[in-house]
């Protein structure tokens, strides 16, 4: 179930993102590694606690991105997609090899925080108290970030300029500027996840490496650009994955791409995905 | 062919024939046999406009069938060949069966996650595919009842045998077939308007441009002693789609120099001290071929107008 948290998490950002530049980020697994260092290169150099860096990590990684959009990804807007998507996967081998450099193949630990070591009784069993903050979290951003895209007036921006960016335009709004925001926010949550991933996983510089071919896997799975499709598929599938872990532990690995490959053949648009948007 | 395609195309012919002689053996049958598997890709993407992002499923596949056959039997090498073009065919048909069902990123996305039930695969069946430490095979055997396990022999009988598949590739694309093919890739509406299957041709040069992959992959495993993880990995994938789009997408040259060039590249830079780090330079360069050249090498520079992927 946590891991589902993460994939949620993972899986909005590239949908938010997707929605808005119909660009797939390739690169959405490196942030999601850059989140766990800013966590623990926080921790080690500037002794940020952990709760700070929740907040801290996302912005800085988010800012981060703001720079990838401004200065590279925007040149290619008029083309084929699939160009950002080579250019952001030309960002995976460029940050993932800049960050082996700096921080050494092997990765570091990062300690669970001591408030939420142990465990917590449910009342029907105990479960790692870490895990369920995980869970809560992930929850609590993927209902804000939903939130702000449904209900709010930015949001309300936002679906329109994903629908007509021209006319949106004509009507005053800053386009460009919306996008960056967007990209700048779909970022920070996967770094979010990078954050709550450091005290679950050895802080390296490959961590993000399967991490977004399973994101890829569950955004096809719930719709590409589906902000509920994603935050379902990616809760579903981390559940799933566990329960496949228990019953038979080879096919973990692989699940999520069999029961993508079934939903390409029943609903190629994806579980949530509007039949229209390909390519 | 304009007078400097026929210069361009004379120089890479005379620059395979001494290749082993300038470079390690080893290197230049891998430069050989990554051509073959870029110009299987741009079959795919240059032409139809179909990126596959899991192409090593293929190349990996046919390297592993093969790799099993060899070490399991002593049958001549062209039948453990055959063996795993074969299995390379069957996969590319059923995933090319799901994949055509989408275009553009999703098709990226759904050939990378299919490629990736095999990674795993491969990786957990050890007592069959050596998982992590990959299969190794003592010698390559015999080819067409030729011994092979000289460099040079292994490299010029490779040769030979890519080139055929090269020639393939150029016959397919030059052929009415080949002519639908682009018709679809630059207005696929239209197309259908003329009354053809689109899916059905995206089909069948999905399970072609499989089989060259399968191919290439299998003499590479053979070449290298070796199919290991790193053949069915998502970044060969990945780089694969970099040589093609580095030597000029469209062009089927073009991925061919490509894979020479990002090969060489590599290699330089692995002898470098940030040789750990290859990653960091390839990825640089390749960030600028798509921000800046997107015809790639050839395209760019040989043929004009070739390549016209919506620029």
């Amino acid at each position: 179930m946590a891991s589902g948290a993460f994939y949620a998490l993972l899986a909005l950002g590239l949908s938010v993102i997707f929605g808005m530049l119909r660009v797939v980020n390739f690169a959405h697994g490196s942030m999601y590694m850059l989140g766990a260092f800013a966590t623990y290169y926080g921790a080690t150099l500037f002794h940020l606690p952990f709760f700070a860096a929740l907040i801290i990590a996302p912005i800085a990684v988010g800012l981060f991105g703001v720079l990838l959009e401004t200065t590279l990804l925007r040149r290619l807007y008029g083309l084929d997609p699939i160009y950002n998507l080579l250019l952001t996967f030309a960002l995976v081998l460029v940050i993932e090899d800049l960050m082996r450099l700096i921080a050494g193949p092997l990765g570091s630990p990062y300690a669970t925080p001591p408030a939420l070591d142990g465990l917590t009784n449910l009342g029907f069993t105990l479960y790692p108290t870490y895990k369920l903050f995980v869970i809560v979290v992930s929850v609590a951003a993927c209902a804000v970030a939903w939130w702000v895209v449904e209900r709010t007036p930015i949001g309300a921006r936002i679906r329109a300029a994903t629908e007509n960016p021209v006319l949106v335009r004509a009507l005053g709004i800053d386009v460009k500027r919306l996008v960056t925001v967007t990209f700048g926010a779909g970022i920070a949550l996967a770094a979010l996840a990078g954050v709550l991933a450091a005290p679950t996983t050895n802080v390296q510089p490959t961590m993000g490496d399967s991490v977004i071919i399973y994101t890829f896997a569950i955004v096809v799975i719930g719709g590409l650009g589906s902000i509920v499709g994603s935050i379902l598929a990616g809760f579903a599938l981390g559940l799933l994955q566990t329960l496949g872990a228990v019953v038979f532990p080879p096919i973990s690995t692989t699940l999520i791409f069999i029961v993508m490959v079934i939903v390409i053949v029943f609903r190629p648009a994806g579980l949530f995905g509007k039949p229209e948007t390909s390519g | 062919m304009t007078r400097r395609a026929t210069v361009f195309a004379l120089v890479l012919g005379a620059l395979g024939l001494v290749l082993p002689w300038l470079v390690y053996p080893v290197l230049a049958i891998d430069l050989v046999c990554f051509a073959l598997f870029a110009v299987s890709l741009d079959l795919l993407f240059g032409f139809v406009g179909l990126l596959s992002f899991g192409q090593a499923l293929f190349w990996g596949g046919g390297g592993y069938l093969t790799a099993i056959v060899l070490a399991r039997t002593h049958v001549d090498a062209s039948i453990a060949i055959l063996i795993g073009v074969v299995y390379a065919l069957v996969l590319a048909a059923i995933v090319g069966a799901i994949a055509v069902r989408r275009a553009g990123i999703y098709f990226a996305m759904i050939t990378l996650g299919v490629a990736q039930i095999q990674y795993f695969s491969a990786f957990q069946l050890t007592s069959i595919t050596g998982g992590e430490n990959g299969l190794n095979l003592g010698s390559r055997g015999n080819l067409f009842g030729l011994g092979m396990e000289d460099d040079h022999v292994f490299y010029y009988v490779a040769l030979v045998l890519i080139a055929l598949g090269v020639w393939f590739a150029m016959r397919i694309v030059g052929s009415p077939f080949g002519g639908v093919l682009q018709a679809m890739r630059e207005n696929e509406q239209r197309t259908i308007a003329l009354g053809y299957r689109v899916n059905r041709y995206k089909l069948v040069v999905f399970v072609i441009a499989g089989g060259l992959a399968g191919f290439a992959g299998a003499l590479y495993a053979i070449g290298n002693h070796l199919a290991g993880l790193e053949m069915v990995d998502w970044h060969t994938s990945g780089a694969v789609v970099m040589m093609t789009v580095l030597g000029g997408i469209g062009t089927i040259v073009g991925p061919i120099v490509g894979a020479g060039v990002f090969e060489s590249l590599e290699y330089f830079v692995s002898k470098t001290p940030i040789g750990e780090e290859t990653n960091l330079v390839m990825g640089f360069v390749f960030a600028l071929c798509v921000l800046l050249f997107r015809r790639g090498i050839v395209g760019s520079f040989l043929v004009p107008r070739a390549g016209r992927v919506k620029h």
